[in-house]
């Protein structure tokens, strides 16, 4: 029979109290526990901390702990979409006026030929008064935020500008060129993408 | 005719770790819920302050939204989250050097046998003390007085009843750490409580300096 001393008891105790020692060590530890005073205090001891801690009763989380984690990921998801929303925006709105551009250089290398297909597109009146520059490619109205005085802006109709190759902004004549264009340009959506970043 | 089984716990978890993974946000809080406990137990077991363990379970739990793509199915979800929330805690407590008071034991050595003291037998005491805030109290204040590396150990596997691989994993540390280190915790609790919960009753001696008994 396998005689152990107090020593390795304690040193197995933990192990003991999990069941995480063979038959062999344990039957030792028994034996060894039934006639020893200060093990047997030892083992009920530990089995008492064990048996404690492990009640869940004993912690418990601060009120409202539950309410208010919950609370902070919404929030935090409320963040997250809207930082998302500013990205689909901004790529949307990137979208448009590089459309509007390509739109406008076919437009332009059509201009002097055969209708393109996509010319039905570009429905500025041709009589509108608009204006150019004179390193621009594009014609606005007089009003538009993108031209400056320093820019020495000139008048022309529209179906002059678009004749010299000019082509529509669609800042300022956005309701003719594309709908689409028109709503997001409408929107602000620029302001709410800067608002956002 | 055939009936087909409910999926178990485990596999329902995957399949809402797979939907949040793929986009579906709102089931987040659906996942994490079952173990908004743990992670609060977890970070209040290293920084020993309500207020500090609840932010930083909100930050842990935040952190594992945020990351929840790096997360692979060869473990379980549930060491993932109490992971995070160990670390974050970690951060926090180096950041706010909140162990001013050192716990006696931090820098204990592990090796060699711990020698229980000796006392009068400690019986069973019922589970209903529980109930009582002192007796609580008592065994939090205890808890407290412990070094970190063995409230750690012990908090994961004696409380929140992780496996002794999993608190390996969440604490970074061997399972034969592990294990050394919660039968000391394990001692070192026993020996501070058997003189005042013994027999049935218990005592309100502060625990003071020179009053441990280790």
């Amino acid at each position: 029979m396998v005689v152990v001393q107090c020593e390795k008891v304690w040193e197995q105790i933990s192990d003991y109290i999990d069941g995480d020692v063979d038959a062999g060590t344990r039957s030792a530890m028994d034996t060894h526990i039934q006639g020893c005073q200060r093990c047997t205090s030892v083992l009920n001891g530990t089995r008492n901390v064990v048996n404690l801690f492990g009640d869940e009763r004993l912690f418990k989380t601060p009120m409202g702990y539950s309410w208010r984690m919950q609370r902070r990921i919404q929030s935090d998801m409320r963040v997250r979409r809207r930082t998302v929303m500013g990205w689909l925006v901004a790529t949307a709105a990137i979208a448009v006026v590089s459309g509007s551009v390509v739109l406008a250089q076919h437009m332009g290398a059509n201009s002097g030929g055969e209708k393109s297909p996509m010319a039905n597109l570009g429905r500025v009146p041709a009589e509108l008064e608009v204006v150019v520059t004179d390193h621009g490619k594009l014609f606005h109205i007089k009003e538009c935020p993108f031209v400056k005085e320093s820019d020495h802006p000139h008048a022309m109709t529209a179906a002059q500008a678009q004749t010299e190759g000019y082509v529509p902004c669609v800042r300022c004549l956005g309701q003719y060129v594309g709908e689409l264009a028109a709503r997001l340009l409408n929107r602000g959506t620029w302001a709410g993408f800067v608002a956002t970043r | 005719m055939a009936v087909k089984a409910a999926p178990d716990a485990d596999t329902q978890e995957q399949d809402l770790v797979r939907r949040v993974q793929n986009g579906e946000q709102d089931k987040f809080y659906v996942l994490v819920k079952p173990y908004e406990r743990r992670v609060y137990t977890a970070a209040f077991a290293i920084l020993r302050n309500a207020a500090d363990a609840e932010e930083v379970a909100q930050e842990a739990i935040l952190k594992a939204f945020a990351n929840i793509k790096q997360f692979r199915a060869e473990s379980k979800f549930s060491t993932w989250l109490i992971q995070i929330a160990v670390n974050e805690a970690r951060m926090r407590r180096r950041k706010d050097h909140a162990e001013i008071m050192e716990p006696i034991g931090e820098h204990q050595d592990d090796e060699g046998t711990y020698a229980p003291r000796e006392f009068a037998d400690w019986r069973e005491l019922p589970s209903e003390a529980l109930e009582r805030t002192e007796v609580r109290e008592l065994l939090l204040e205890s808890l407290a007085t412990l070094g970190s590396k063995y409230r750690e150990v012990f908090v994961l596997r004696d409380i929140q009843h992780m496996s002794i691989e999993e608190v390996a994993d969440a604490l970074g540390i061997s399972r034969a750490s592990v294990k050394t280190r919660l039968l000391r915790a394990r001692l070192m609790l026993r020996d501070l409580l058997a003189p005042r919960i013994a027999s049935g009753g218990f005592s309100r001696v502060p625990f003071e300096k020179g009053n441990k008994p280790w």
